[in-house]
């Protein structure tokens, strides 16, 4: 609460050098974007690969290294992305570099939760479209994902709510900025980032405004949980 | 008339596969993992009859009629050997599409299973749609025809776009069948169709399988042995697994040839 007297147009908008974390937000903004991009549909489909076709050993293993991922220190998959992409491939910290790194904690997330929800279709519907003769693949995509899809939207709404205030991978990859965005490949500014920066410093009025980017990073983790609790919702009406 | 009727017969006679039996199961074994379900079944069901196949839970009376329509492979550690033929091929060659099968041989569930995500409306076209056959062309027709004759569409013609879930038991069971129908299937297999379902829904749905049978070979599964007398044409007597008895419905129930089966039907045991 104490972010709350920092809050103005101007906080939101203007860049670090104005006073704001207009930058921050917009980084913060473009990670989630860039992570729902990469991350969500491989987690969609390795969890569809893993529940409808995942009855062998291969499966078994992919299983339980997405476990095992699911649980890793978000600050090891930091180094690593550091390894790889900031060193080896592009030599710069970089916005993609920080969007992969979350992508390694929201894939794992999203995996687990498409396999469960679509293990709790009941099998008789899986059932009644093979018996019309629908081929497998048809059944999932056409009668086994719709009949999970609201569990499969609340499941990837929290995996990105729990994305959006990872800091420790984001140190490591795309550094921070003072500027709004600059290009895929530079570094870039994101709330975390701002909020671990701003309580470092001395001066009083930066510790204040990180309060504002705390409150920030809280109002937009808040408002995706309403809209699990509203996608949520629509599946105990039916 | 009467002389080339005669030599029809005899053609159908000489030949090894009789055109009169829609399916065959010859020498088929079932197993789930290591445990043999079904132990050598030969039966034959007959076009455009109701063959009925009763006998205590756990026989083998579902795992029977899943392997008509390769589903029974499905369930993993599931496994066939055997031959089942339809139209005389056997479905269990190399080269056949269980997909193709299930189109000709249709199935309707032990629970009424509409599809929960689709309208009535999309639930009897699932069929069509999914499977390619026929896009869009005469949908409203063949939807309307199927749910006339699953005699369900007085019932539902008002309410087309509705949830599937949203009718009664019984009414969602004939819904199922529409849905089978739709399909033009060459046979119907009918796993306990009305065991969840109340006395006048059964009544119902049990009508409904003698009108089919005009149109359509019907294997019907049920645990219950009036239905069976009241339904079917002939009657199946399986028991662990195996087939004690099979012969006209009349004949078994009235004229069982097995101790077992008198039992069965005379409800010592079951």
């Amino acid at each position: 609460m104490r972010g709350a007297p920092q809050i103005s147009l101007n906080f939101l908008t203007q860049s670090t050098s104005g006073g704001g974390i207009g930058p921050a937000i917009q980084g913060t903004l473009i990670l989630i974007g860039l992570t729902s991009l990469i991350g969500i549909p491989i987690g969609i489909l390795s969890g569809v690969y893993l529940a409808e076709f995942g009855n062998n050993k291969y499966a078994a293993t992919m299983r339980t290294v997405n476990d095992i991922l699911t649980e890793f220190p978000s600050i090891v998959v930091g180094i690593t992305v550091y390894g790889v992409i900031v060193i080896a491939l592009i030599g710069e910290y970089s916005a993609i570099a920080g969007a992969v790194a979350l992508s390694f904690i929201l894939i794992p997330i999203v995996a687990r939760t498409t396999e469960e929800s679509l293990k709790l279709v009941p099998n008789n519907v899986r059932e009644a479209s093979l018996a019309l003769g629908v081929h497998k693949w048809r059944t999932t995509l056409s009668v086994v994902l719709p009949a999970a899809k609201s569990g499969l939207v609340t499941g990837t709404l929290l995996a990105v709510a729990r994305i959006a205030g990872e800091t420790a991978p984001l140190i490591m990859t795309i550094l921070g900025n003072r500027y709004f965005f600059q290009g895929l490949t530079q570094p870039m500014a994101a709330l975390p980032l701002e909020i671990w920066r701003d309580s470092l410093q001395p001066q009083v009025s930066l510790q204040a405004q990180g309060w504002g980017a705390a409150l920030i990073l809280i109002l937009i983790v808040l408002s995706l949980n309403i809209a699990v609790r509203i996608a949520s919702r629509g599946r105990l009406k039916k | 008339m009467t002389s080339m009727n005669s030599t029809q017969d005899k053609a159908v006679n000489q030949q090894p596969i009789d055109l009169d039996m829609k399916m065959q199961s010859i020498g088929l074994n079932a197993w789930f993992g290591a445990k043999q379900v079904l132990k050598d079944i030969n039966l034959n069901v007959k076009t455009n009859a109701i063959t009925a196949i009763i006998g205590p839970s756990g026989c083998g009376k579902s795992a029977f009629i899943r392997c008509l329509n390769r589903m029974h492979e499905l369930v993993s550690g599931a496994k066939t050997s055997g031959q089942v033929l339809l139209d005389g091929k056997n479905i269990y060659e190399k080269q056949v599409d269980p997909v193709q099968i299930r189109r000709r041989v249709g199935m309707v569930f032990q629970k009424p299973n509409p599809f929960p995500t689709m309208s009535i409306y999309d639930n009897v076209a699932a069929g069509l749609r999914l499977t390619g056959t026929k896009k869009g062309k005469n949908l409203d027709e063949v939807v309307k025809r199927s749910l006339e004759q699953a005699t369900l569409w007085a019932e539902v013609k008002e309410d087309l776009k509705k949830p599937g879930t949203s009718i009664s038991g019984g009414q969602q069971q004939r819904l199922c069948i529409a849905r089978a129908i739709a399909l033009q299937p060459e046979v119907i297999l009918m796993d306990e169709p009305c065991s969840a379902l109340d006395p006048i829904a059964t009544a119902k749905i049990e009508k409904l399988v003698v009108e089919l049978k005009r149109d359509y070979t019907v294997v019907i599964v049920t645990h219950n042995m009036q239905q069976a007398s009241r339904v079917s044409d002939y009657t199946a007597f399986l028991y662990l697994g195996a087939l004690v008895e099979f012969g006209a419905t009349k004949d078994i129930f009235e004229y069982p040839k097995n101790p077992l089966t008198e039992k069965y039907i005379t409800g010592e045991f079951g």
